[in-house]
């Protein structure tokens, strides 16, 4: 299967559409563990890149794409967020840098180089109750989907799958990282805002691709 | 929510544009960015000093850009740290070529910004330096958490290593004295009431009318627990206890004290707390050289308070008692 470069755009759109949605459901979840602004933030940062896409070049690759997405992320969103977000998008257009058409090896490439460079950014891990409770799961249940010659469409189902079970084990850990570390045993209950919008993600991509 | 405001998503840039409007003499905006600068920014000769968080701790942190303490401000959305590019212009716009020490509150998104901040701008060849303050004593610290978060305590790190650069020290010189502040301040604080941030629109928590949170941070966000309502000299020894036996502060100790208003608490009350909090210090035979009662670091329309204390060597003395001038704090 290969995804073009306008997949990629809808992909991206369809992450907007849903963090706009989700706006105040993401918001709820941070202001029981953190401080009540992760909707906002994230819906904030991308509506910024929805008009910094309408901008760039008509010629630009995917690489590029992803990299604007994740500066653009740095310089709105703020807080934990835009760093590990922007982080995480910056280094998945380096790893498909040039690239006008992704295989399914690129997807494995995105996912692993976004996932690096949130652990790297925040020093967290699996565990922590992080956004990384998510994305790690759905890395791994996507890379071995295609390793065993599942197709991308389906391999991403499972993906979700995984991020969803990740997404929901977050509420029966305490967290280690971020502010709701501060609360300790206080945290265990409620569901991570950011393993649920790192959730939300994977979820777009993989109903864009389901739909291609 | 009720609040004075125009539009939820505008009240960081309109409140920047009334303290541009009510200090000229003191401040000025870089252009295209929300970084507050001294007029005169960058100072000859003069290590720059950095510092930034969420907006709503006001006069924290750009009311205390000026003479003798900090060169820019950050401020970033209400409660949600400053973002890079913010603090990159802001350590361009100071660099006189003596470096930049970048004060930063320990919070996972502030140092994570402020971290690639950093490394943007020593790939420019900037000489930059951090120092994160951490004064809460409410959080324990464990290698398993972010740590202790930084809350009033950082005025008096911008205070005395404003006060060191402005005597034309090193970047080396001027980390020494706020990490030496660092090591010496601890505070703990406590809320009776919620706080709304504007674009929520309703309290980020709850509390009974005859609730208290002990503890609570400065972003609305809860503390270590909740309990029912006491007097207040009741309230103060329980912080006492935990931000003495932390240092712990002794006998014969000399220090600052700063009573913290979260933002909606009257003077009044301010001052029965250091009533109680001087009496104490006497019992515990630790002399107070200083005392700061008011609004340092708020939290929006919170009402509770904080107390930190700051153990004073002759150094330290010299220092907060050097000349500062600034919007909200001023050393004469």
């Amino acid at each position: 299967m290969v995804i073009t470069k306008e997949d990629v755009l809808k992909v991206i759109d369809k992450i907007v559409e849903v963090i706009r949605e989700n706006k105040e459901y993401l918001t709820e979840l941070d202001s029981a563990i953190g401080d009540a602004d992760h909707g906002i933030n994230m819906d904030r940062g991308f509506e910024a890149v929805k008009q910094k896409l309408a901008t760039i070049p008509e010629n630009s690759d995917i690489g590029t794409i992803l990299k604007t997405v994740g500066m653009t992320l740095v310089s709105t969103v703020g807080g934990a967020s835009g760093p590990l977000y922007g982080t995480a998008f910056m280094r998945a257009g380096q790893a498909v840098q040039g690239k006008t058409e992704l295989t399914e090896e690129d997807v494995v490439k995105i996912f692993e180089a976004a996932l690096q460079g949130i652990k790297d950014r925040g020093k967290a891990q699996a565990g922590d109750k992080t956004m990384i409770d998510s994305i790690e799961p759905a890395y791994k249940a996507l890379k071995e989907s295609l390793e065993n010659n599942i197709a991308l469409p389906e391999a991403l189902k499972r993906a979700v799958n995984a991020a969803k079970e990740g997404m929901e084990y977050t509420k029966n850990i305490s967290a280690r990282k971020g502010r709701a570390s501060y609360l300790g045993e206080r945290s265990i209950g409620h569901i991570d805002p950011g393993a649920t919008s790192s959730y939300l993600m994977i979820k777009a991509l993989a109903d864009v691709i389901n739909l291609l | 929510m009720k609040k004075l405001i125009n539009n939820p998503e505008s009240v960081v840039k309109e409140m920047i544009e009334g303290l541009l409007a009510a200090h000229p003499n003191y401040l000025r905006k870089l252009e295209n960015i929300n970084v507050i600068v001294r007029k005169d920014a960058p100072v000859e000769g003069k290590v720059g000093l950095v510092s930034g968080g969420g907006s709503g701790h006001e006069p924290a942190h750009a009311g205390y850009v000026g003479y003798g303490m900090l060169d820019a401000a950050c401020p970033g959305e209400v409660f949600t740290s400053p973002t890079p590019d913010q603090m990159y212009e802001a350590i361009k716009a100071v660099n006189s070529g003596k470096g930049v020490l970048l004060i930063i509150k320990n919070y996972t998104g502030d140092v994570m910004n402020f971290e690639m901040a950093r490394e943007m701008a020593q790939a420019e060849g900037i000489e930059v330096d951090q120092v994160i303050v951490n004064d809460d004593v409410a959080v324990e610290n464990s290698t398993w958490t972010q740590g202790r978060r930084g809350i009033a305590g950082t005025v008096f790190v911008h205070k005395i290593a404003g006060a060191k650069a402005q005597e034309g020290a090193s970047l080396k010189e001027v980390k020494r004295v706020a990490e030496k502040v660092i090591a010496n301040v601890r505070s703990m604080g406590m809320a009776l009431t919620p706080c709304t941030v504007p674009a929520a629109g309703k309290p980020s928590f709850t509390l009974q009318e005859d609730e208290m949170e002990i503890g609570i941070g400065i972003h609305g966000e809860p503390g270590t627990h909740r309990e029912k309502i006491k007097h207040v000299d009741e309230i103060v020894e329980h912080l006492m206890d935990k931000i003495i036996n932390d240092l712990p502060y002794k006998s014969g100790d000399e220090v600052a004290v700063m009573i913290n208003g979260m933002g909606g608490t009257p003077l009044m009350e301010l001052y029965i707390a250091n009533r109680k909090v001087a009496e104490i210090l006497k019992e515990k035979d630790i002399k107070v050289y200083k005392t700061y009662v008011g609004e340092f670091m708020t939290s929006l329309e919170m009402s509770g308070f904080s107390i930190t204390l700051l153990k004073l060597d002759e150094e330290l003395k010299a220092l907060l008692d050097a000349k500062a001038d600034t919007p909200a704090f001023k050393q004469l």
